[in-house]
């Protein structure tokens, strides 16, 4: 047992300073490989589709179409059953559009985002997500804020939102 | 060139005599539906859809709250802040051009500004409002 561990010791003891040089280079590449792959997958978490001529009819007058994958199936079914009752306003559609409406929104519905389909409030809010908090905490400047009068007006600083584009690099802050 | 700017008068010529006719059927439509409505019905009144557009009707919200007070001019959405394209035909020919669309929009925004929906009387005095601005 010993005299065969013993050579495998010196070995590593003995190891030439290329070979050091290699592993280090190693390890720096395959960590510049993931971090690239996790900022790859996070640019891709903020391109969402919103391409659907009914969804965009019917949910991008009043709002930007706000991406079906920023909240989960049940909460946009809580949502698409009280269209006459929308955040204040009628949204009622006739049961034609409804279906086209509902097929393209729960087909293109996210994961569970920390959605408050809580008691007490009454319809499911994008804003009011964990994520969404997360993502907007100390990220936007009280003016920008005010410019933007309400953080359901996406497009007042992603000025890609009306195609699903909420990259950083098509974010400007309004003054 | 020549041939361009000829094609684009031809064109913006149609667009402009689809839009008469698609209104002229719209108020044609409300007139049948008003005068079942009511037997007392004579006719619509720009200067009463005007009125209706400026007021409150129980609620907080006008017409005029999200379209302004000018209809050929843009809007903003009272709750969202999102931009409205005019209202007036003569500012944006789309408008009045779909039946369904203009039905549809009624239905949700009575609902929203008068907590009912519309009679044809009311609907076609707005239309008839909206047809009488000149850009």
């Amino acid at each position: 047992m010993n005299a065969a561990s013993e050579p495998a010791a010196d070995r590593a003891v003995a190891r030439p300073p290329h070979q050091l040089f290699d592993a280090v280079v190693w390890t720096a590449a395959l960590m510049f490989l993931a971090v690239l792959g996790v900022h790859e997958a996070h640019a891709s978490d903020h391109r969402h589709n919103v391409a659907n001529p009914a969804y965009q009819a019917e949910c991008g007058s009043c709002h930007v179409a706000y991406p079906p994958a920023l909240l989960p199936a049940v909460a946009w079914r809580a949502v698409l059953d009280r269209l006459d009752k929308h955040y204040g306003s009628d949204a009622s559609l006739d049961a034609a559009t409804a279906r086209q409406v509902s097929d393209f929104v729960l087909s293109n519905a996210g994961r569970e985002r920390g959605a408050a389909i809580a008691s007490g409030v009454d319809l499911p809010r994008i804003s009011t997500t964990r994520w969404f908090i997360k993502e907007h905490r100390e990220e936007v400047p009280p003016s920008a804020a005010s410019a933007a009068r309400s953080m359901s007006n996406c497009d007042a600083c992603h000025i890609g939102a009306a195609r699903g584009d909420y990259a950083e690099s098509t974010l400007r802050m309004p003054r | 060139m020549k041939f361009i700017f000829l094609g684009s008068v031809l064109v913006l010529g149609l667009v402009a005599s689809a839009h008469a006719q698609t209104a002229a059927a719209l108020l044609r439509t409300l007139d049948a539906a008003a005068r079942t409505e009511s037997s007392a019905f004579a006719g619509f009144s720009a200067q009463r859809g005007a009125a209706f557009f400026n007021q409150r009707h129980g609620s907080d919200w006008s017409c005029s709250t999200c379209h302004t007070a000018d209809p050929r001019a843009l809007g903003k959405h009272a709750t969202t802040g999102k931009t409205i394209e005019p209202l007036a035909p003569a500012r944006n020919p789309l408008r009045l051009t779909d039946p369904a669309r203009t039905e549809k929009w009624f239905r949700r925004n009575c609902r929203d500004v008068l907590g009912r929906e519309c009679s044809a009387a009311e609907k076609g005095d707005v239309v008839a409002y909206l047809l009488s601005l000149e850009s």
